[in-house]
C-alpha cells in the first residue's frame, strides 16, 4: 500500500529540516500506529503525505501502490484514495457542509472516471454514514465545521472518511480534545472501515486510542526518523515506560 | 450658455452640455422642471465633473476616468428579461422607458414622466449638495423612471423586481418610493446591460419608510464591460423602520453607486450589506453615508469586495451621529479579498460622532485566499481551480445567507456564482 523510502523533508518557508531519512512499509489492510513525544514530525508526515505545500521534500519517496506521489497535488492524492483527517479540523463559513460533502464526493468520482452520484443517493449514503456517527442532521445544515465542538469536528472528519472511502487513511490525533464517549464513537466508525484492502496509519501521542482501534504494527518516530518498529506491545511498554529508553537506546 | 474664459471643459463634460442642448426640446416637463434642469446643467458646466481634490470624489475621478459621453440613442431596442427570483412581480424600465401594469393590490407604480410633465416631479430636481454630480446629471437629462406607492400595512408574497435594460446610448431614470406604514415588501432593483456598445447610465432611488415599514431592497447592477453607471439611494427611515439594503455590484466599466440612509425615527434600523465583484478593467466606487439623527437607532454594515485582475475598488463609509441621537449602535465593516498583483482596493471608514453615550465602530481588512482552507478543500479531492471558487462565493455568499429567504438566497447564490464562472 505504502512504501516512505529514505524521506527528507523540511519547511518550504525557512527551510528547517523535520523529516530525516524515515522509512516506513505499510501493508494492504494494515493498521500501523506512528507514535511520538512532541515536535518528532509526527503531523508533519501525515501533512507530506496528503501533499500539503508548505513541505518541501528533498530526498528519498512516497510509493503508494507502488507509484511516486510526490508529483501529486492534494486532490490528486485525494482522488487516488489518500485522505488525512485532520487533527484541526478546518472551518470554513459560507461553504454549507452537504454542499462540501457533495462536492468531494462527486469530484473524486470524476476524477476516476466514474457517473457523479444522484441526489437522492447522496442524501441517502450521508444519512446512513451520519446516523452511525451519530452525527445530526441539524449539524450537516451548518456551515463546515463552524461552530462544531471538538468532537462534532472529529466525528465529521471520520464521516468524511466514511463518505469518500479511501485506500489509505491517515488519522492525525484524531484522539485529542475527545472525551471517552466521543473517542468511542470515532474508534468504532474507524473500526467498521478496517478492510482487507483498506490501510490506516493512525498518528497519537498516547496509547488510550489504541485500546480502541488495535493496531498490527507500532512505529516510534522521534527527530523525524522511525527509531523503533514493533507490535501493539510496544505501544504498552510506550506508555509504561515513556519514550525516554527507546530514545536513549537508538541514540 | 456661454462658457467662462479660462474654464475648459473636458471632453465628456462638453458632450454632455451638447448632449443637453440637444435633447432639451424633447426632455418632459413643465417651465419649472425646465428651469429646474437648466439650473442642475448650470451648475455641472460650472463646477465641471470633479476630480480628486473634491473629498467626496477622491478615489474616484471622474474627471479623468469618464472619458467619453455617448450620444442619446432614439429606437435602440431591448427587452424586459426574467426576474432573477421566478414569480416575482415584474415593472420594468426599458431603454428608459417605464411600463406600468397590473400591479398587486397594495402596490401602485405611475410613469415619472407623466409627473415631469404636471410639473409634481419640478422640486425634487435638485442636487443634494454641491458634490451631487449624479444628481445634477440624473435631474438635468431624466425622461423618465416609476413613481411607486405601496399601501399602509401592505404585504406580498413575492418579490417585486423594478428592472432597468439598456441598450447602449444615454439612460437616466429616477425612482421615487414610498412604503406606507407597516408595509412590508423584498424589492429587486435590477440595472442590466443588453448591448455591446457604451452606456451612460444614471438612476436616483429616493424612498421613505414610514413607521414600522420593514423592506428589503437589493440593487443588483450587471451592466457591460463598456458602460458606466452612476447611480444613487436615497432613503429616509420612520420610527420603528426597518431596512435591509443588499447592494450587489457584478458589472460596468465605471461605477459609482451612492447611497445616503437617515435614520430618522426612534428604534429604526439600517443593515446595509454590499458585494462588489469586481474584474477585468472595472472601477468600482460605493459611497455611503448614514446619519443617525435621534436616539435609540441601530445600523450595521457590511461590505465584501473580490477583486480580480486590473478591477479597481473604492468603499467609502461615513457613520454620522447627531448630537442627540443618544444610545445609536453602529458597526461598519470592509472585507476585501484581492486575488491579482494588479488588483486594488481602498476603503475609507469614517466616524463623525457628537453625541456621547453611543456604540460605533468600523474595521477594514484585505485578505488573500486562505491557504488552509484551500489545502482542507483540496485534501477533500476537489481540484485547485475548484477550490478556489468554493471559498470566494463562499466569502460573499456568507452575506448573502443572512436573508431568510431561501428562494432568493438561491437566486443570489445563483447570480454570484455565474459572475465567479465568467471571471474566476
Amino acid at each position: 500500500m505504502l512504501e516512505i523510502k529514505n524521506l527528507h523533508a523540511r519547511i518550504a518557508e525557512d527551510g528547517t529540516e523535520i523529516i530525516r531519512g524515515l522509512n516506513l512499509t505499510v501493508k494492504d489492510g494494515e493498521v500501523a500506529a506512528i507514535m511520538g513525544p512532541n515536535g518528532s514530525g509526527k503531523s508533519t508526515l501525515s501533512y507530506i503525505l496528503a501533499g500539503r505545500e508548505d513541505y518541501e521534500v528533498t530526498e528519498g519517496d512516497i510509493l503508494y501502490n507502488g507509484e511516486s506521489i510526490l508529483e501529486l497535488d492534494p486532490s490528486e492524492r485525494a482522488a487516488k484514495g489518500i485522505f488525512l483527517a485532520f487533527q484541526y479540523p478546518v472551518e470554513i463559513p459560507g461553504v454549507a457542509t452537504m454542499q462540501f460533502l457533495k462536492v468531494g464526493m462527486n469530484e473524486q468520482r470524476k476524477a476516476r472516471g466514474e457517473d457523479e452520484l444522484t441526489t437522492p443517493d447522496f442524501m441517502r449514503r450521508v444519512k446512513e454514514a451520519a446516523a452511525e456517527l451519530q452525527i445530526s442532521p441539524e449539524m450537516l445544515r451548518r456551515p463546515l465545521n463552524v461552530g462544531f465542538s471538538g468532537g462534532e469536528k472529529k466525528r465529521a472528519e471520520i464521516l468524511q472518511m466514511a463518505l469518500l472511502e479511501p485506500k489509505l487513511c491517515v488519522l492525525d490525533e484524531t484522539d485529542s480534545g475527545l472525551d471517552i464517549d466521543a473517542l468511542k464513537i470515532v474508534a468504532d466508525g474507524v473500526n467498521a472501515l478496517r478492510a482487507p484492502d483498506r490501510s490506516v496509519i493512525v498518528i497519537t501521542h498516547y496509547q488510550r486510542l489504541l485500546d480502541y482501534i488495535v493496531p498490527d504494527t507500532v512505529h516510534v518516530l522521534y527527530k523525524g526518523q522511525v527509531i523503533k518498529s514493533g507490535d501493539k506491545t510496544l505501544a504498552h511498554e510506550l506508555e509504561a515506560n515513556g519514550y525516554a529508553d527507546i530514545i536513549g537506546a537508538a541514540a | 450658455m456661454n462658457i467662462q474664459a479660462g474654464i475648459k471643459l473636458t471632453a465628456a463634460e462638453a458632450a454632455l452640455v451638447e448632449s443637453y442642448n440637444e435633447q432639451v426640446g424633447e426632455l418632459p416637463g413643465d417651465g419649472n422642471t425646465l428651469v429646474a434642469r437648466d439650473t442642475l446643467l448650470s451648475d455641472l458646466k460650472t463646477a465641471g465633473l470633479p476630480t480628486r481634490r473634491v473629498e467626496a470624489w477622491h478615489y474616484t475621478d471622474l474627471k479623468s476616468l469618464l472619458k467619453t459621453v455617448p450620444a442619446f440613442l432614439r429606437g435602440a431596442s431591448a427587452q424586459r428579461v426574467e426576474p432573477i427570483v421566478p414569480g416575482s412581480t415584474v415593472l420594468s424600465v426599458v431603454n428608459g422607458k417605464a411600463h406600468t401594469r397590473v400591479l398587486p393590490e397594495g402596490i401602485t407604480a405611475k410613469s415619472y414622466a407623466d409627473a415631469l410633465l404636471d410639473g409634481s416631479a419640478a422640486d425634487g430636481l435638485v442636487a443634494r449638495d454641491a458634490d451631487d454630480v449624479i444628481g445634477r446629471i440624473n435631474g438635468s437629462f431624466v425622461r423618465d423612471g416609476l413613481i411607486v406607492e405601496v399601501a399602509e400595512g401592505a404585504a406580498f408574497e413575492a418579490p417585486i423586481e423594478i428592472q432597468s435594460v439598456q441598450n447602449c446610448g444615454q439612460v437616466n431614470t429616477r425612482f421615487p418610493v414610498r412604503f406606507g406604514a407597516g408595509a412590508k415588501a423584498t424589492v429587486i432593483e435590477r440595472h442590466l446591460a443588453i448591448g455591446e456598445d457604451a452606456a451612460l447610465v444614471t438612476s436616483v432611488t429616493d424612498m421613505r419608510l414610514a413607521d414600522d415599514a420593514e423592506v428589503t431592497w437589493i440593487i443588483f447592477q450587471s451592466e457591460g464591460d463598456a458602460d458606466t453607471h452612476l447611480a444613487q439611494f436615497k432613503a429616509e427611515l420612520g420610527a420603528n423602520a426597518k431596512l435591509r439594503l443588499y447592494v450587489i455590484n457584478g458589472g460596468g466599466k465605471l461605477v459609482r453607486q451612492e447611497i445616503h440612509i437617515a435614520v430618522a425615527g426612534e428604534g429604526s434600523d439600517l443593515t446595509l450589506r454590499g458585494i462588489n465583484l469586481l474584474g477585468g478593467e472595472s472601477h468600482t466606487d460605493v459611497t455611503f453615508t448614514v446619519d443617525h439623527n435621534v436616539p435609540h437607532t441601530t445600523s450595521t454594515e457590511v461590505i465584501r469586495n473580490v477583486v480580480f485582475d486590473r478591477a479597481r475598488g473604492v468603499f467609502q463609509g461615513q457613520i454620522r451621529v447627531a448630537q442627540d441621537a443618544q444610545k445609536t449602535d453602529a458597526k461598519m465593516s470592509c472585507n476585501t479579498l484581492l486575488l491579482s498583483d494588479d488588483a486594488e482596493f481602498s476603503a475609507k471608514p469614517e466616524l463623525e460622532i457628537f453625541a456621547d453615550d453611543v456604540q460605533c465602530g468600523h474595521g477594514a481588512t484585505v485578505i488573500d485566499i486562505d491557504h488552509t482552507q484551500l489545502f482542507y478543500l483540496m485534501a477533500r479531492g476537489v481540484p485547485e481551480n475548484k477550490a478556489r471558487a468554493m471559498l470566494v462565493n463562499a466569502f460573499v455568499a456568507e452575506i448573502v445567507e443572512e436573508l431568510d429567504d431561501e428562494t432568493l438566497v438561491e437566486a443570489l447564490e445563483g447570480v454570484i456564482s455565474d459572475w465567479l464562472e465568467k471571471y474566476a
